[in-house]
């Protein structure tokens, strides 16, 4: 995992190196590999532009007309679309529901799958047993998943109210009651997706050099200040990369949202791709659907950014601490050499 | 392990992930302290709410509609279980052909991509033609596209290439993995380049080394690319979703939003289609689990 986490920067480094020292022999060697070189790389480019490249432009250029499924409308609108997406009052709704939607979830699905990650492990036996469970609901389709929470948030016959009411409580109606879809879904998604991150963090948790830990037992340290001064300081790469993925994914929801509660009730957890998907496929305005994508699209690249520079910072930031350490060190070693002599 | 020479990176990481903890805790002994049996405790808690659902599941659709529509739910029926959930929806649906559609689409989608992200990471790796880093750079900037961006376009050319409500415009736009090349390209820059050039001094072409030397040394990272690329595909909703409108080109996913519609309150049907749904995952889970976690584990952001 290591390789993963803390991996970006090493591995960028030495490519741009080698990168570099090509370009020096190019000078010499001119680019041999011409042919070979796109050979190799053209049926990927093929499909790479059919199919990526071509949706962007197109999806851009569409944004800036009225077209529709049929085609009609096929004339260029300036900035019409956008403007009318900035006014419209459902796409900022879809966009709050999707931020919330993120927010709410990407918190559990990094703090629960540390948490089971670190139990785990611990040792105890049963291993397999432990990963199976919280991993094998990431492998399910989220109709599986939808049909299944479904049944279990049903509010007559469902398994949660005959908990809830077993034990005393009242019977909520969850996917339908606009105050609660919302966790219903949160909750939902967590089961799902929990795993993945849950297998990242034990990975790197498996990385940390056992000798650390025992040298910290020497010095008389605890189970508890061995995880907050060895584990946690070890994992901060590995949370930076579970949090920034998991972000972005949070903000693509969809699939389990459409498949359970349509975005309802009253539009409560409706995400921003669904308004995209719905503005195109039943309003059938695929200009208009266009625009939404892509101011969608910015929004995903400015967070991006955000992060990117964030995990920069942050890297400076742990830079400046190990170097602190560094000279800590240094100082109590010249200290206690002082002494000595 | 192959890996173990060729990738001291993968070989610090994570082949030592599943049995290091084992030896350690068995050579501290278990100290059964009360902290241990707490974390015991929680974890039990944990696990029992994570497989609770599936459990729960897997119980309805092994009982009959009446039970399991029943007003006081229990885990055991008072009718006792049958398997005649399965039977009719074996029998009276369609899931034999989603499941086939899904198969077909699915391994297709994971040989075609794993054959492009090869050949081109292979190149963006040791091969220098002109155009390269541009290239590269258009490529892994294009990760950040979220592909729910492109429906519409897609659509649209889906449409003019009269594709919509094929098995090909169901698989093509999900052949560009452009997080597929960066991973293996960052795995093929960790092979030693002396093993190639003694192939190539001896007279072996590009391509001759590419599949004597290259993919061989490859096999574990392809396997986990493939994999990830397998799951992605077989649970893929939206795109499948909007390209089939015929019942008999869906994919299992696709499928079952639409049968949840029409069995409406068949509980116990319903179940029994999710359950077969979810079986060649978890199947293909128990016998690959350790790839998959180690492919996890050493590819990251593969899985999203």
């Amino acid at each position: 995992m290591a390789s993963a986490t803390a991996g970006p920067t090493p591995h960028a480094v030495s490519a741009g190196e080698r990168d570099a020292s090509r370009a020096r022999g190019r000078t010499v060697k001119r680019r041999r590999d011409n042919r070979a070189g796109w050979a190799f790389v053209a049926p990927f480019v093929v499909f790479f532009v059919a199919f990526l490249v071509v949706p962007i432009v197109w999806g851009l250029y569409l944004s800036f007309t009225a077209t529709s499924l049929t085609g009609a409308g096929n004339h260029l609108v300036g900035f019409a679309n956008y403007f009318e997406a900035f006014g419209d009052a459902d796409m900022w709704r879809s966009m709050g529901n999707t931020v919330w939607f993120t927010v709410l979830s990407t918190i559990p699905l990094v703090v629960v799958a540390l948490a089971m990650a670190l139990l785990v492990n611990t040792g105890l036996p049963g291993q397999w047993l432990w990963r199976l469970s919280f991993f094998m609901p990431y492998l399910l389709a989220s109709t599986v998943v939808s049909q299944i929470f479904l049944w279990l948030f049903n509010p007559q016959l469902g398994l949660f109210n005959h908990l809830l009411t077993s034990i005393g409580l009242p019977p909520s109606n969850w996917l339908n009651d606009q105050d609660i879809a919302m966790y219903a879904v949160v909750g939902t998604t967590v089961w799902w997706t929990v795993g993945f991150n849950f297998l990242l963090y034990l990975a790197a948790l498996q990385n940390i050099p056992e000798s650390q830990y025992e040298a910290a037992s020497l010095d008389g340290a605890g189970t508890w200040r061995k995880l907050w001064s060895i584990t946690l300081p070890q994992l901060r790469g590995t949370t930076g990369l579970i949090v920034v993925l998991q972000i972005l994914a949070s903000l693509k929801v969809f699939d389990q949202i459409y498949q359970m509660t349509t975005g309802g009730p009253n539009g409560s957890t409706r995400p921003i791709v669904e308004y995209i998907f719905e503005s195109g496929f039943t309003g059938y305005r695929f200009g208009y659907s266009s625009a939404i994508s892509y101011i969608f699209f910015a929004m995903i690249v400015i967070i991006s950014i955000a992060q990117f520079t964030a995990g920069r910072r942050g890297d400076a930031i742990a830079r400046a601490d190990r170097a602190d350490a560094r000279r800590r060190r240094a100082a109590v070693r010249a200290a206690t050499k002082g002494q000595a002599a | 392990m192959s890996t173990a020479t060729i990738d001291p990176q993968s070989l610090q990481t994570s082949t030592p992930t599943t049995t290091v903890r084992v030896r350690t805790t068995k050579r501290h002994g278990p100290k059964w302290g009360p902290a241990r049996i707490g974390a015991l405790v929680v974890l039990i808690v944990l696990a029992v709410s994570w497989l609770l659902p599936i459990l729960w599941a897997i119980d309805t659709s092994l009982k009959s509609e009446t039970d399991a529509a029943a007003a006081q739910q229990s885990w055991i029926p008072a009718g006792g279980f049958t398997i005649d959930a399965y039977v009719k929806v074996l029998t009276q649906g369609q899931i034999p052909v989603w499941i086939w559609n899904s198969l077909f689409t699915s391994v297709v989608v994971t040989l075609v991509t794993v054959i492009l992200s090869t050949l081109a990471a292979y190149a963006f790796s040791r091969l220098d033609f002109s155009g390269r880093k541009w290239l590269y750079a258009a490529i892994i900037g294009s990760i950040m596209v979220p592909p729910q961006v492109l429906i519409i376009p897609l659509f649209y050319e889906m449409l003019a290439m009269n594709l919509v409500d094929t098995y090909l415009g169901i698989i093509l736009p999900q052949v560009i993995a452009p997080a597929m090349v960066f991973i293996l390209k960052q795995f093929f820059d960790q092979i030693p380049v002396e093993l190639e050039e003694a192939a190539r001094v001896d007279g072996a072409g590009r391509l001759r080394v590419f599949f004597t030397i290259v993919l061989p040394l490859s096999r574990p990272i392809l396997a986990a690319v493939a994999i990830f690329v397998f799951i992605g595909a077989w649970n893929n909703f939206l795109w499948p979703f909007l390209v089939t409108n015929q019942a008999n080109l869906m994919t299992l996913p696709v499928g079952l939003q639409t049968v949840k519609s029409a069995f409406g309150i068949q509980y116990a049907q319903n179940m029994a289609t999710a359950m077969l749904a979810a079986a060649p995952l978890i199947i293909v889970f128990l016998f690959f689990q350790r790839q998959i976690i180690k492919g996890i584990a050493t590819t990251g952001f593969g899985g999203q």
